[in-house]
């Protein structure tokens, strides 16, 4: 019988294997922010233990940051705790892109950016979007506190072996129809929880027609599908993305890779625990309008009713009754005061492309405030070059510098209660993007079309629509 | 970290599904850098209101919830975020065991490296003792050891626990220091490192 990836992936990387234990896997590479850390390097502190592999190791700053006046952060603690990481990065010898660094973003923008995340890799992070980095064919999953520093302690985790879930998506999306329009759909027809206890292999033409920052927005997703990890095997994209950056290797020894990163593709006879396969062709442009992002629908659907009986009666109330929404109605009349485009879902290069390309001269309507965040520094110093920043600004979007911000809103960027905000992001959970706030999963070409309009509008029926995508 | 072995207690139930992480503990008590202190900020937005009062209807703030140190919810418990500070936030709050017909991976791993107890049983069972759980004299035990749940009134159940992770609870065992003693393999290991390049 022949394996999969994951299973590949996955045996390569057992150092100890034994009844009655989960495997004890080695961790390649380890990512660091500063809000699941400290209590990490104080339990090392304490114990009198050293970081096994400070080259494995890569640290940023990226939850807390302030998105303006960057160097002035107000809030004590939060200051406190990117002091804190400082000092932690230089006490165990840990490499570091703070504030100043050229290379600051979101961890799982800049980690795939500098070439640290590769193929065939075992990754971890204090963050359980660390499910992005599969997009290169690794087991990328979040990890806790705990586990934080038993990694930082040992580089192994005690695992027990997932389930493994082949989704496959074949045909043709339609026009407007993005990564993240793929996602939802998904999420919102089985459920928040299909993927627990499984690493989801994304297969079929869809996945594999995708570029790796389409696939990245993909895979961060599958945590919102209850899988900590999923995975897009490496093929001629996913190389051709990673050649020629910072920490890739160069030259033969690039090619030596290539092939042994190739040799991880599923085998044609690996068989799954399950598998699901759906028609990219059938997928709308997503909307969510719930408390989760299962609760979602194209847009040019409606709102439940309760007599449709998707969703728990008690959870549709609940949901309806925070979000301010009536059962049934058109997604289109779903008013929209705010305009988030950013995350680790949606902030890359491509993404700000496909929303500026949506703007074409056009400007945000009144009553909207609309920013975007770049993902990374870098990020943003590309789009500079190509002039994205002032089609954003001149159109009335604010213009930020890179970091999580109004994705989760521990710094300063927040949405007022009662408010809606369309946003790029990943999470649409009650107070997410502030106390009341109510945040709408879009992709980022609807996130500019709401921030036009004042609503959400079915892209396809937009004339701009034949240049996105 | 605390050994577990047998457990009493009463316990509280939360009847929803999905509870996600961001409102076990809102983003804005994630700042502190130290595991301590967080029970006070639990389900912050749905035990208080704006004004900071709390919000009589809400289930943990009822009577009958008051003084219990088990928590009974719906399925999918702890999905959302990795944020250790979850079950840092109930335990403080006085939580060491969570009941659910299903919790989220990451969540429930964090739970057994605190010293508390995921425990999953069915639909029906969670929908049983979530009837009960009110009563003034209703208690629960959990035989760790023997993977039971009773509640003394003649019900009984076993639940499934990883060995290595019941091992760990029981013993209250530190699982750095037992992975430390696997110095050499891992040192081999990464001697004849199979795959990936060098970071």
């Amino acid at each position: 019988m022949g394996k999969s990836i994951i299973e590949k992936i996955w045996d390569r990387h057992i150092v100890n294997e034994e009844e009655n234990k989960p495997d004890l896997l080695y961790i390649d590479l380890q990512y660091i922010h500063e809000v699941t850390s400290p209590q990490a390097f104080e339990g090392l502190r304490l114990k009198g233990r050293k970081v096994r592999r400070p080259d494995r190791t890569f640290a940023t700053m990226d939850h807390n940051v302030p998105t303006v006046n960057r160097y002035f952060i107000e809030d004590d603690i939060a200051r406190k705790q990117l002091e804190a990481l400082d000092q932690n990065c230089k006490e165990f010898g840990i490499r570091l892109a703070d504030l100043d660094s050229p290379e600051q973003g979101i961890v799982h923008v800049i980690g795939p950016e500098l070439g640290l995340t590769q193929p065939g890799m075992t990754i971890v992070c204090g963050d359980s979007h660390t499910s992005t980095h599969g997009a290169f064919g690794s087991i990328a999953f979040g990890i806790g506190t705990s586990e934080v520093e038993h990694v930082l302690a040992t580089q192994t985790l005690w695992q027990t072996k997932p389930k493994t879930l082949k989704l496959e998506v074949n045909g043709k999306l339609g026009q407007g129809v993005m990564a993240k329009d793929v996602i939802l759909y998904v999420i919102s027809k089985f459920g928040v929880d299909f993927g627990t206890g499984h690493i989801i292999e994304y297969c079929g033409e869809v996945f594999r027609d995708m570029s790796m920052e389409e696939r990245m927005t993909v895979c961060n997703m599958s945590i919102e599908g209850g899988a900590r990890a999923g995975l897009v095997a490496p093929d001629e994209t996913t190389f051709s993305y990673i050649k020629g950056r910072k920490y890739v290797p160069k030259g033969v020894e690039f090619e030596q890779y290539v092939q042994e990163w190739k040799s991880l593709a599923s085998d044609e006879d690996a068989v799954y625990d399950q598998e699901i396969i759906l028609d990219g062709s059938l997928i709308s442009p997503m909307v969510s309008w719930g408390t989760n992002p299962g609760m979602a629908s194209g847009v040019d659907g409606n709102v439940p009713t309760f007599a449709e009986d998707i969703i728990d009666s008690k959870e549709l109330n609940r949901a309806l009754e925070y979000m301010g929404l009536e059962e049934g109605m058109p997604i289109t009349n779903i008013p929209v005061q705010h305009v988030f485009i950013g995350s680790c879902t949606n902030s890359r290069i491509e993404d700000l492309r496909q929303a500026a390309e949506m703007i074409d001269g056009q400007t945000v309507q009144k009553g909207v405030r609309a920013m975007v965040v770049p993902g990374s520094q870098s990020v943003k110093r590309q789009a500079e070059d190509e002039g994205l920043d002032e089609i954003f600004k001149s159109a009335g979007f604010e213009w930020r510098e890179s970091g999580c911000s109004m994705c989760l809103s521990m710094n300063p960027d927040a949405v007022p209660s009662g408010e809606h905000c369309a946003s790029t992001s990943n999470r649409n959970f009650e107070g997410r993007q502030g106390a009341g706030a109510r945040t709408h999963l879009v992709s980022p070409a609807m996130a500019a079309a709401a921030a036009i309009y004042g609503k959400f509008v079915d892209i396809r029926n937009l004339k701009k629509t034949e240049q996105v995508h | 970290m605390e050994p577990i072995t047998i457990y009493k207690g009463r316990a509280a139930a939360l009847d929803r599904k999905n509870v996600d992480t961001d409102q076990i503990i809102p983003k804005q008590f994630l700042k502190r850098i130290e595991r301590s202190g967080f029970g006070e900020f639990l389900f912050y937005n749905w035990r208080f209101d704006e004004d900071g009062k709390e919000r009589p209807d809400f289930e943990l703030n009822q009577p009958h919830n008051q003084n219990t140190s088990i928590l009974i919810a719906g399925e999918n418990f702890g999905c959302g975020s990795s944020r250790e500070h979850a079950p840092w936030s109930l335990k403080d709050y006085g939580f060491d065991i969570v009941i659910a017909p299903s919790f989220a991976d990451i969540f429930k791993s964090n739970c057994m490296k605190n010293g508390m107890v995921p425990i999953a049983l069915t639909q029906d069972e969670v929908k049983y003792l979530m009837e009960r759980v009110s009563a003034p004299d209703y208690e629960l035990t959990i035989d760790l050891p023997n993977q039971t749940l009773i509640d003394g009134q003649g019900f009984e159940v076993s639940f499934e626990i990883h060995p290595y992770w019941k091992e760990m609870l029981v013993k209250g065992w530190d699982e750095i220091s037992i992975t430390l003693q696997y110095d050499e393999e891992i040192s081999a290991y990464e001697q004849q490192k199979k795959v990936v390049s060098s970071t």
